[in-house]
Protein backbone atom coordinates (compact mmCIF):
# COMPACT_ATOMS: atom_id res chain seq x y z
CA UNK A 1 0.00 0.00 0.00
CA UNK A 2 2.79 2.79 0.87
CA UNK A 3 4.93 1.35 -1.76
CA UNK A 4 1.77 1.91 -3.99
CA UNK A 5 1.28 5.79 -3.11
CA UNK A 6 5.28 6.56 -2.96
CA UNK A 7 5.64 4.56 -6.61
CA UNK A 8 2.28 6.83 -7.79
CA UNK A 9 3.55 9.99 -6.34
CA UNK A 10 5.92 11.46 -8.94
CA UNK A 11 3.33 10.65 -11.44
CA UNK A 12 0.97 12.84 -9.72
CA UNK A 13 3.20 15.62 -9.60
CA UNK A 14 4.28 15.10 -13.27
CA UNK A 15 0.73 15.52 -13.73
CA UNK A 16 0.61 18.64 -12.31
CA UNK A 17 3.39 20.09 -14.05
CA UNK A 18 1.99 19.37 -17.12
CA UNK A 19 -1.37 20.14 -16.11
CA UNK A 20 0.28 23.65 -15.67
CA UNK A 21 1.51 24.12 -19.47
CA UNK A 22 -2.06 24.23 -21.17
CA UNK A 23 -4.05 27.54 -21.08
CA UNK A 24 -5.12 30.26 -23.17
CA UNK A 25 -1.86 31.92 -23.21
CA UNK A 26 0.99 29.52 -23.34
CA UNK A 27 3.77 28.47 -25.70
CA UNK A 28 3.63 24.78 -24.07
CA UNK A 29 0.15 24.21 -25.86
CA UNK A 30 0.78 24.59 -29.20
CA UNK A 31 -2.53 24.98 -31.12
CA UNK A 32 -1.07 25.75 -34.54
CA UNK A 33 2.23 24.39 -36.84
CA UNK A 34 4.59 27.84 -36.20
CA UNK A 35 3.84 27.44 -32.32
CA UNK A 36 4.38 23.64 -32.54
CA UNK A 37 7.63 23.89 -34.37
CA UNK A 38 9.15 26.72 -31.71
CA UNK A 39 7.99 23.91 -29.01
CA UNK A 40 9.64 21.05 -30.46
CA UNK A 41 12.96 23.09 -30.68
CA UNK A 42 11.80 24.01 -27.10
CA UNK A 43 11.50 20.68 -26.27
CA UNK A 44 14.46 19.94 -27.25
CA UNK A 45 16.18 22.40 -25.78
CA UNK A 46 14.90 21.62 -22.05
CA UNK A 47 15.80 18.41 -22.49
CA UNK A 48 19.50 19.21 -23.52
CA UNK A 49 19.66 22.03 -20.56
CA UNK A 50 18.49 18.88 -18.22
CA UNK A 51 21.46 16.63 -19.55
CA UNK A 52 24.27 19.30 -19.78
CA UNK A 53 22.97 20.25 -16.20
CA UNK A 54 23.54 16.44 -14.82
CA UNK A 55 26.93 16.19 -16.94
CA UNK A 56 28.25 19.36 -15.04
CA UNK A 57 26.91 18.01 -11.63
CA UNK A 58 28.51 14.84 -12.42
CA UNK A 59 31.63 16.06 -13.22
CA UNK A 60 31.43 18.75 -10.34
CA UNK A 61 31.32 16.03 -8.30
CA UNK A 62 34.41 13.89 -9.37
CA UNK A 63 37.14 15.46 -7.49
CA UNK A 64 35.10 15.10 -4.04
CA UNK A 65 34.40 10.95 -5.03
CA UNK A 66 38.35 10.07 -5.63
CA UNK A 67 41.79 11.52 -4.85
CA UNK A 68 44.55 12.78 -7.72
CA UNK A 69 43.86 14.34 -11.06
CA UNK A 70 45.17 12.36 -13.68
CA UNK A 71 47.00 14.83 -16.15
CA UNK A 72 44.90 13.07 -19.55
CA UNK A 73 41.58 13.87 -17.95
CA UNK A 74 41.76 17.59 -17.54
CA UNK A 75 43.05 17.58 -20.87
CA UNK A 76 40.05 15.62 -22.26
CA UNK A 77 37.96 18.33 -20.09
CA UNK A 78 38.86 21.59 -21.05
CA UNK A 79 39.29 20.70 -24.94
CA UNK A 80 36.30 18.12 -25.15
CA UNK A 81 33.81 19.57 -22.87
CA UNK A 82 35.02 23.07 -22.67
CA UNK A 83 35.63 23.43 -26.81
CA UNK A 84 34.59 20.35 -28.82
CA UNK A 85 30.97 19.12 -27.08
CA UNK A 86 29.81 23.00 -27.11
CA UNK A 87 31.14 23.62 -30.66
CA UNK A 88 29.33 20.45 -31.98
CA UNK A 89 25.82 21.11 -29.84
CA UNK A 90 25.59 24.79 -30.91
CA UNK A 91 26.46 24.11 -35.09
CA UNK A 92 23.85 21.18 -34.69
CA UNK A 93 21.37 23.84 -32.72
CA UNK A 94 21.87 26.32 -35.22
CA UNK A 95 20.13 24.99 -38.35
CA UNK A 96 17.21 23.78 -36.36
CA UNK A 97 17.19 27.52 -34.69
CA UNK A 98 16.77 28.86 -38.47
CA UNK A 99 13.92 26.56 -39.58
CA UNK A 100 11.62 26.75 -36.43
CA UNK A 101 8.66 28.82 -37.00
CA UNK A 102 9.52 29.36 -40.36
CA UNK A 103 5.94 28.67 -41.06
CA UNK A 104 5.05 32.30 -39.63
CA UNK A 105 6.96 33.33 -42.99
CA UNK A 106 4.82 30.85 -44.84
CA UNK A 107 3.12 32.02 -48.68
CA UNK A 108 -0.88 32.32 -48.17
CA UNK A 109 -3.13 32.85 -51.28
CA UNK A 110 -5.26 35.85 -51.81
CA UNK A 111 -8.45 33.55 -51.00
CA UNK A 112 -7.08 33.25 -47.03
CA UNK A 113 -7.77 35.91 -44.74
CA UNK A 114 -5.55 39.11 -44.67
CA UNK A 115 -6.13 41.49 -41.50
CA UNK A 116 -3.89 44.78 -40.73
CA UNK A 117 -2.94 44.69 -37.35
CA UNK A 118 -2.51 48.13 -36.14
CA UNK A 119 -0.93 48.55 -32.25
CA UNK A 120 -1.53 52.23 -30.88
CA UNK A 121 -0.27 52.87 -27.38
CA UNK A 122 -3.13 51.09 -25.30
CA UNK A 123 -5.16 49.39 -28.14
CA UNK A 124 -5.18 46.99 -31.34
CA UNK A 125 -6.81 47.68 -34.06
CA UNK A 126 -8.07 45.01 -36.46
CA UNK A 127 -8.69 45.93 -39.85
CA UNK A 128 -10.19 43.14 -42.25
CA UNK A 129 -9.60 43.25 -45.67
CA UNK A 130 -12.62 42.24 -47.54
CA UNK A 131 -12.78 40.30 -51.27
CA UNK A 132 -14.10 42.04 -54.42
CA UNK A 133 -12.89 45.41 -53.82
CA UNK A 134 -14.75 46.22 -50.89
CA UNK A 135 -13.80 48.23 -47.93
CA UNK A 136 -11.90 46.75 -44.78
CA UNK A 137 -14.13 46.30 -41.94
CA UNK A 138 -12.39 47.01 -38.64
CA UNK A 139 -12.55 45.34 -35.28
CA UNK A 140 -10.68 46.15 -31.74
CA UNK A 141 -8.60 44.31 -29.42
CA UNK A 142 -9.77 40.82 -30.63
CA UNK A 143 -8.77 39.18 -33.85
CA UNK A 144 -11.01 36.26 -35.84
CA UNK A 145 -9.51 33.59 -37.80
CA UNK A 146 -10.70 30.82 -40.05
CA UNK A 147 -9.56 27.33 -38.80
CA UNK A 148 -7.30 25.11 -40.40
CA UNK A 149 -6.11 27.52 -42.41
CA UNK A 150 -3.06 30.24 -43.02
CA UNK A 151 -4.69 33.94 -42.11
CA UNK A 152 -1.66 36.30 -43.26
CA UNK A 153 -1.11 39.23 -40.77
CA UNK A 154 0.15 42.80 -41.70
CA UNK A 155 1.78 44.21 -38.60
CA UNK A 156 2.45 48.05 -38.01
CA UNK A 157 2.55 50.88 -35.22
CA UNK A 158 0.57 54.20 -35.42
CA UNK A 159 3.22 55.49 -32.52
CA UNK A 160 5.22 53.42 -30.35
CA UNK A 161 7.00 49.84 -30.75
CA UNK A 162 4.26 46.93 -30.03
CA UNK A 163 5.32 42.94 -30.43
CA UNK A 164 2.13 40.82 -31.52
CA UNK A 165 2.24 37.88 -29.87
CA UNK A 166 -0.17 34.93 -28.92
CA UNK A 167 1.85 32.13 -27.53
CA UNK A 168 -0.55 29.50 -28.19
CA UNK A 169 0.05 30.10 -32.24
CA UNK A 170 3.24 32.02 -32.98
CA UNK A 171 6.09 33.70 -31.90
CA UNK A 172 6.34 37.25 -31.27
CA UNK A 173 6.82 40.23 -34.04
CA UNK A 174 7.98 43.37 -33.68
CA UNK A 175 5.67 46.18 -34.54
CA UNK A 176 8.13 49.02 -35.64
CA UNK A 177 6.65 52.29 -36.35
CA UNK A 178 7.77 52.96 -40.43
CA UNK A 179 7.70 49.19 -41.54
CA UNK A 180 5.06 46.83 -42.02
CA UNK A 181 6.02 43.06 -40.81
CA UNK A 182 4.26 40.43 -42.34
CA UNK A 183 3.49 37.30 -40.35
CA UNK A 184 1.04 34.27 -40.78
CA UNK A 185 -0.51 32.44 -38.26
CA UNK A 186 -2.62 29.51 -38.46
CA UNK A 187 -4.96 28.00 -35.49
CA UNK A 188 -5.06 23.99 -36.11
CA UNK A 189 -8.50 23.67 -33.75
CA UNK A 190 -11.23 26.14 -32.70
CA UNK A 191 -10.87 28.05 -29.65
CA UNK A 192 -10.11 30.93 -27.86
CA UNK A 193 -6.32 32.31 -27.04
CA UNK A 194 -4.95 35.28 -25.33
CA UNK A 195 -2.25 37.46 -26.93
CA UNK A 196 -0.20 40.36 -25.70
CA UNK A 197 1.86 42.97 -26.43
CA UNK A 198 5.39 41.65 -25.81
CA UNK A 199 7.90 44.79 -26.20
CA UNK A 200 7.45 47.60 -23.58
CA UNK A 201 4.82 50.18 -24.76
CA UNK A 202 4.69 52.70 -22.54
CA UNK A 203 2.76 52.96 -18.94
CA UNK A 204 -0.21 50.54 -20.05
CA UNK A 205 1.89 47.31 -21.62
CA UNK A 206 0.53 45.18 -18.71
CA UNK A 207 -3.13 46.26 -19.96
CA UNK A 208 -2.05 45.56 -23.75
CA UNK A 209 -3.87 42.38 -24.22
CA UNK A 210 -6.14 40.86 -27.15
CA UNK A 211 -8.08 37.43 -27.67
CA UNK A 212 -7.53 35.18 -31.28
CA UNK A 213 -11.46 33.40 -31.55
CA UNK A 214 -10.81 30.96 -33.93
CA UNK A 215 -13.81 29.79 -36.18
CA UNK A 216 -14.71 27.63 -39.15
CA UNK A 217 -14.52 29.45 -42.15
CA UNK A 218 -18.25 29.64 -42.44
CA UNK A 219 -18.76 31.34 -39.20
CA UNK A 220 -16.21 33.49 -40.10
CA UNK A 221 -17.44 35.09 -43.06
CA UNK A 222 -20.51 35.35 -41.79
CA UNK A 223 -19.13 37.16 -38.76
CA UNK A 224 -17.00 39.49 -41.27
CA UNK A 225 -20.02 40.62 -43.05
CA UNK A 226 -22.02 41.20 -40.17
CA UNK A 227 -19.09 43.48 -38.71
CA UNK A 228 -18.59 45.36 -42.03
CA UNK A 229 -23.02 46.09 -41.93
CA UNK A 230 -24.08 49.53 -39.86
CA UNK A 231 -25.86 48.71 -36.92
CA UNK A 232 -29.26 48.57 -36.24
CA UNK A 233 -31.85 51.23 -34.85
CA UNK A 234 -32.28 50.63 -30.92
CA UNK A 235 -35.02 48.93 -30.62
CA UNK A 236 -36.19 50.72 -26.92
CA UNK A 237 -36.03 53.75 -25.71
CA UNK A 238 -33.75 53.20 -23.33
CA UNK A 239 -31.50 52.28 -25.99
CA UNK A 240 -32.41 55.08 -28.08
CA UNK A 241 -31.40 57.47 -25.05
CA UNK A 242 -28.48 55.75 -25.15
CA UNK A 243 -27.10 56.03 -28.99
CA UNK A 244 -28.45 60.01 -29.15
CA UNK A 245 -25.75 60.42 -25.60
CA UNK A 246 -23.26 58.68 -28.00
CA UNK A 247 -23.89 61.31 -30.53
CA UNK A 248 -24.64 64.51 -28.38
CA UNK A 249 -21.44 63.25 -26.16
CA UNK A 250 -19.30 63.70 -29.24
CA UNK A 251 -18.26 59.85 -28.47
CA UNK A 252 -18.00 59.46 -32.43
CA UNK A 253 -15.34 62.27 -32.63
CA UNK A 254 -12.57 58.99 -31.26
CA UNK A 255 -14.86 56.04 -31.79
CA UNK A 256 -16.19 54.57 -35.16
CA UNK A 257 -19.68 52.77 -34.73
CA UNK A 258 -20.40 52.11 -38.36
CA UNK A 259 -23.77 53.98 -39.85
CA UNK A 260 -22.83 56.81 -36.89
CA UNK A 261 -19.47 57.89 -36.66
CA UNK A 262 -15.98 57.48 -38.13
CA UNK A 263 -13.58 58.54 -35.53
CA UNK A 264 -10.15 56.84 -35.36
CA UNK A 265 -8.49 57.70 -32.45
CA UNK A 266 -10.31 55.10 -30.46
CA UNK A 267 -10.92 51.57 -30.92
CA UNK A 268 -14.07 50.79 -33.31
CA UNK A 269 -17.44 50.17 -30.89
CA UNK A 270 -19.47 48.69 -34.12
CA UNK A 271 -19.30 45.18 -32.16
CA UNK A 272 -18.08 46.49 -28.72
CA UNK A 273 -20.84 44.23 -26.94
CA UNK A 274 -19.83 41.39 -27.98
CA UNK A 275 -16.04 41.41 -27.32
CA UNK A 276 -14.93 39.33 -24.67
CA UNK A 277 -13.04 42.46 -22.38
CA UNK A 278 -12.81 45.90 -22.98
CA UNK A 279 -9.73 48.36 -22.12
CA UNK A 280 -7.29 45.99 -24.75
CA UNK A 281 -7.80 43.04 -21.82
CA UNK A 282 -8.86 45.56 -18.93
CA UNK A 283 -11.70 44.11 -17.86
CA UNK A 284 -14.28 41.39 -19.01
CA UNK A 285 -16.90 43.17 -21.40
CA UNK A 286 -20.65 43.44 -20.08
CA UNK A 287 -22.79 46.46 -19.14
CA UNK A 288 -21.50 46.52 -15.46
CA UNK A 289 -17.78 46.79 -16.78
CA UNK A 290 -18.68 49.28 -19.83
CA UNK A 291 -20.14 51.53 -17.27
CA UNK A 292 -17.26 51.45 -15.43
CA UNK A 293 -14.93 52.28 -18.18
CA UNK A 294 -16.67 55.09 -19.31
CA UNK A 295 -17.41 56.41 -15.97
CA UNK A 296 -13.66 56.35 -14.72
CA UNK A 297 -11.66 54.71 -17.71
CA UNK A 298 -8.24 57.10 -16.31
CA UNK A 299 -8.87 55.49 -13.16
CA UNK A 300 -9.38 51.93 -14.29
CA UNK A 301 -6.39 52.59 -17.26
CA UNK A 302 -4.47 55.72 -16.44
CA UNK A 303 -2.83 56.91 -19.18
CA UNK A 304 -5.17 55.63 -22.13
CA UNK A 305 -6.14 58.74 -23.97
CA UNK A 306 -9.93 58.37 -22.99
CA UNK A 307 -10.85 60.85 -20.71
CA UNK A 308 -13.48 59.83 -17.86
CA UNK A 309 -17.04 60.19 -18.26
CA UNK A 310 -17.43 61.17 -14.57
CA UNK A 311 -20.38 64.39 -14.99
CA UNK A 312 -23.27 61.57 -16.69
CA UNK A 313 -26.19 61.34 -14.64
CA UNK A 314 -27.09 57.72 -13.01
CA UNK A 315 -29.94 56.67 -15.88
CA UNK A 316 -27.73 58.07 -18.71
CA UNK A 317 -24.49 56.01 -17.92
CA UNK A 318 -26.77 53.55 -17.80
CA UNK A 319 -28.51 53.94 -21.18
CA UNK A 320 -25.05 54.63 -22.90
CA UNK A 321 -23.74 51.69 -21.56
CA UNK A 322 -26.91 49.98 -22.17
CA UNK A 323 -26.75 50.67 -25.61
CA UNK A 324 -22.99 49.78 -26.39
CA UNK A 325 -23.73 46.43 -24.68
CA UNK A 326 -26.24 45.88 -27.31
CA UNK A 327 -24.06 46.67 -30.12
CA UNK A 328 -23.11 43.02 -31.34
CA UNK B 1 11.46 22.01 49.76
CA UNK B 2 12.12 22.13 46.29
CA UNK B 3 8.76 21.01 45.16
CA UNK B 4 7.25 23.37 47.81
CA UNK B 5 8.80 26.27 46.26
CA UNK B 6 7.55 25.09 42.88
CA UNK B 7 3.82 25.30 44.14
CA UNK B 8 4.19 28.89 45.54
CA UNK B 9 5.30 30.05 42.28
CA UNK B 10 2.60 28.79 40.31
CA UNK B 11 -0.03 31.22 40.82
CA UNK B 12 2.65 33.49 40.15
CA UNK B 13 3.58 32.31 36.88
CA UNK B 14 -0.16 31.87 35.92
CA UNK B 15 -1.05 35.61 36.84
CA UNK B 16 2.50 36.37 34.98
CA UNK B 17 0.59 34.35 31.38
CA UNK B 18 -2.82 36.15 32.38
CA UNK B 19 -1.28 39.34 32.44
CA UNK B 20 0.90 38.74 28.95
CA UNK B 21 -2.31 37.15 26.90
CA UNK B 22 -4.49 40.43 28.38
CA UNK B 23 -1.73 42.80 26.66
CA UNK B 24 -1.21 40.58 23.60
CA UNK B 25 -5.12 41.18 23.15
CA UNK B 26 -5.09 44.54 23.41
CA UNK B 27 -2.66 44.62 20.29
CA UNK B 28 -5.06 43.50 18.05
CA UNK B 29 -7.07 45.99 15.60
CA UNK B 30 -10.37 46.34 17.09
CA UNK B 31 -12.76 43.95 15.22
CA UNK B 32 -16.58 44.08 15.50
CA UNK B 33 -17.91 41.10 15.91
CA UNK B 34 -20.55 39.91 12.51
CA UNK B 35 -23.85 41.76 12.58
CA UNK B 36 -26.79 38.93 13.81
CA UNK B 37 -29.34 40.54 12.01
CA UNK B 38 -28.18 40.98 8.66
CA UNK B 39 -28.37 37.63 7.49
CA UNK B 40 -29.46 36.91 4.28
CA UNK B 41 -31.68 33.16 3.68
CA UNK B 42 -30.39 31.22 1.06
CA UNK B 43 -27.00 33.44 0.66
CA UNK B 44 -23.66 31.72 0.58
CA UNK B 45 -20.71 34.38 1.13
CA UNK B 46 -18.02 32.21 -0.60
CA UNK B 47 -20.39 31.43 -3.63
CA UNK B 48 -21.10 35.38 -3.41
CA UNK B 49 -17.24 36.27 -3.40
CA UNK B 50 -16.33 34.31 -6.46
CA UNK B 51 -19.52 35.57 -8.23
CA UNK B 52 -17.85 39.59 -7.41
CA UNK B 53 -14.07 38.18 -7.81
CA UNK B 54 -15.05 36.96 -11.47
CA UNK B 55 -14.70 40.30 -12.67
CA UNK B 56 -17.66 39.73 -15.31
CA UNK B 57 -20.66 41.74 -13.71
CA UNK B 58 -18.19 44.78 -13.20
CA UNK B 59 -18.78 44.76 -9.59
CA UNK B 60 -15.29 45.79 -8.62
CA UNK B 61 -14.89 47.88 -11.72
CA UNK B 62 -17.12 50.44 -10.06
CA UNK B 63 -16.52 49.34 -6.19
CA UNK B 64 -13.65 48.63 -4.17
CA UNK B 65 -13.67 45.79 -1.67
CA UNK B 66 -11.93 44.49 1.00
CA UNK B 67 -9.72 41.28 -0.38
CA UNK B 68 -10.04 42.39 -4.45
CA UNK B 69 -7.33 44.07 -5.22
CA UNK B 70 -7.72 45.07 -8.74
CA UNK B 71 -9.34 47.17 -10.27
CA UNK B 72 -10.78 48.95 -6.68
CA UNK B 73 -13.00 51.21 -8.42
CA UNK B 74 -13.75 54.64 -7.51
CA UNK B 75 -17.57 55.27 -9.40
CA UNK B 76 -19.55 53.79 -6.69
CA UNK B 77 -18.30 53.62 -2.83
CA UNK B 78 -16.09 51.27 -1.44
CA UNK B 79 -18.28 48.56 0.44
CA UNK B 80 -16.68 47.62 3.46
CA UNK B 81 -18.99 47.97 6.74
CA UNK B 82 -22.11 47.45 4.16
CA UNK B 83 -23.66 45.79 7.29
CA UNK B 84 -23.77 48.83 9.04
CA UNK B 85 -25.02 51.65 6.90
CA UNK B 86 -28.56 52.95 6.96
CA UNK B 87 -28.84 53.23 3.42
CA UNK B 88 -28.26 51.13 0.16
CA UNK B 89 -28.21 53.51 -2.75
CA UNK B 90 -28.73 56.37 -0.11
CA UNK B 91 -32.26 56.13 0.03
CA UNK B 92 -33.47 51.94 0.66
CA UNK B 93 -33.93 50.71 3.99
CA UNK B 94 -30.61 48.24 4.68
CA UNK B 95 -31.98 44.79 5.07
CA UNK B 96 -31.56 42.06 3.32
CA UNK B 97 -34.32 41.46 1.28
CA UNK B 98 -33.75 45.13 0.49
CA UNK B 99 -30.15 44.25 -0.61
CA UNK B 100 -31.00 41.34 -2.74
CA UNK B 101 -33.82 43.02 -4.84
CA UNK B 102 -31.62 45.85 -5.67
CA UNK B 103 -28.80 43.78 -6.49
CA UNK B 104 -31.29 42.10 -8.85
CA UNK B 105 -32.14 44.95 -10.29
CA UNK B 106 -30.70 48.32 -9.04
CA UNK B 107 -32.87 50.78 -11.41
CA UNK B 108 -36.33 49.37 -10.89
CA UNK B 109 -35.82 50.09 -6.87
CA UNK B 110 -33.87 53.43 -7.44
CA UNK B 111 -34.43 55.13 -10.85
CA UNK B 112 -31.62 57.60 -10.23
CA UNK B 113 -29.14 55.30 -10.10
CA UNK B 114 -26.10 55.16 -12.03
CA UNK B 115 -26.31 51.04 -11.35
CA UNK B 116 -26.74 48.74 -14.55
CA UNK B 117 -28.61 45.55 -13.97
CA UNK B 118 -25.89 43.63 -14.21
CA UNK B 119 -27.97 40.68 -14.90
CA UNK B 120 -27.30 38.82 -11.47
CA UNK B 121 -30.34 36.12 -11.19
CA UNK B 122 -32.06 36.09 -7.98
CA UNK B 123 -30.27 33.34 -6.19
CA UNK B 124 -26.92 34.90 -7.36
CA UNK B 125 -27.86 38.23 -5.92
CA UNK B 126 -28.53 36.14 -2.74
CA UNK B 127 -25.15 34.94 -2.73
CA UNK B 128 -24.05 38.54 -3.29
CA UNK B 129 -26.28 40.24 -0.19
CA UNK B 130 -24.92 37.42 2.02
CA UNK B 131 -20.73 37.89 1.20
CA UNK B 132 -21.12 42.12 1.28
CA UNK B 133 -22.79 41.71 4.46
CA UNK B 134 -19.74 39.49 6.00
CA UNK B 135 -17.33 42.92 4.40
CA UNK B 136 -16.19 44.48 7.87
CA UNK B 137 -12.05 46.21 7.53
CA UNK B 138 -11.56 48.89 4.50
CA UNK B 139 -10.12 47.68 1.55
CA UNK B 140 -6.05 47.32 1.59
CA UNK B 141 -3.84 49.91 0.75
CA UNK B 142 -1.62 48.80 -2.32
Amino acid sequence: MRGDTRRRLPWTFLLLAAAGCDGTQSALDPAGPAAASIHLLGLFMYGGAALVTLLVTALMLVPFLRRGEPRTVRTLFLWGGGVALPGLTLTALVPFTLGAGKEMRAETAPAHATVEVIGYQFWWEMSYQRPDGLSPASSANELRVPVGEPVELLLRTEDVIHSFWVPNLAGKTDMIPGRVNRMVIQADRPGLWRGQCAEYCGAQHALMAFDVIAVPRAEFDAWLAALARSVREPETPFLREGRDLYVALGCGACHAVRGLSEGRLGPDLTKVGARRTIGAGTLPGGVGNIAAWIASAQHLKPGNRMPSYDRLEGPQLRALAAWLESLR
Amino acid sequence: MIRGGGRRRLPRRLALAVACVGLAAGCDAFEPPPIESKVVQGGNPARGHAIVASGVHGCTACHALPGIRAPRGVVGPPLHGLARRGFIAGRLPNTPAVLVAFLANPPALVPETGMPDVGLTPEQARHVAAYLYTLERPPDAW
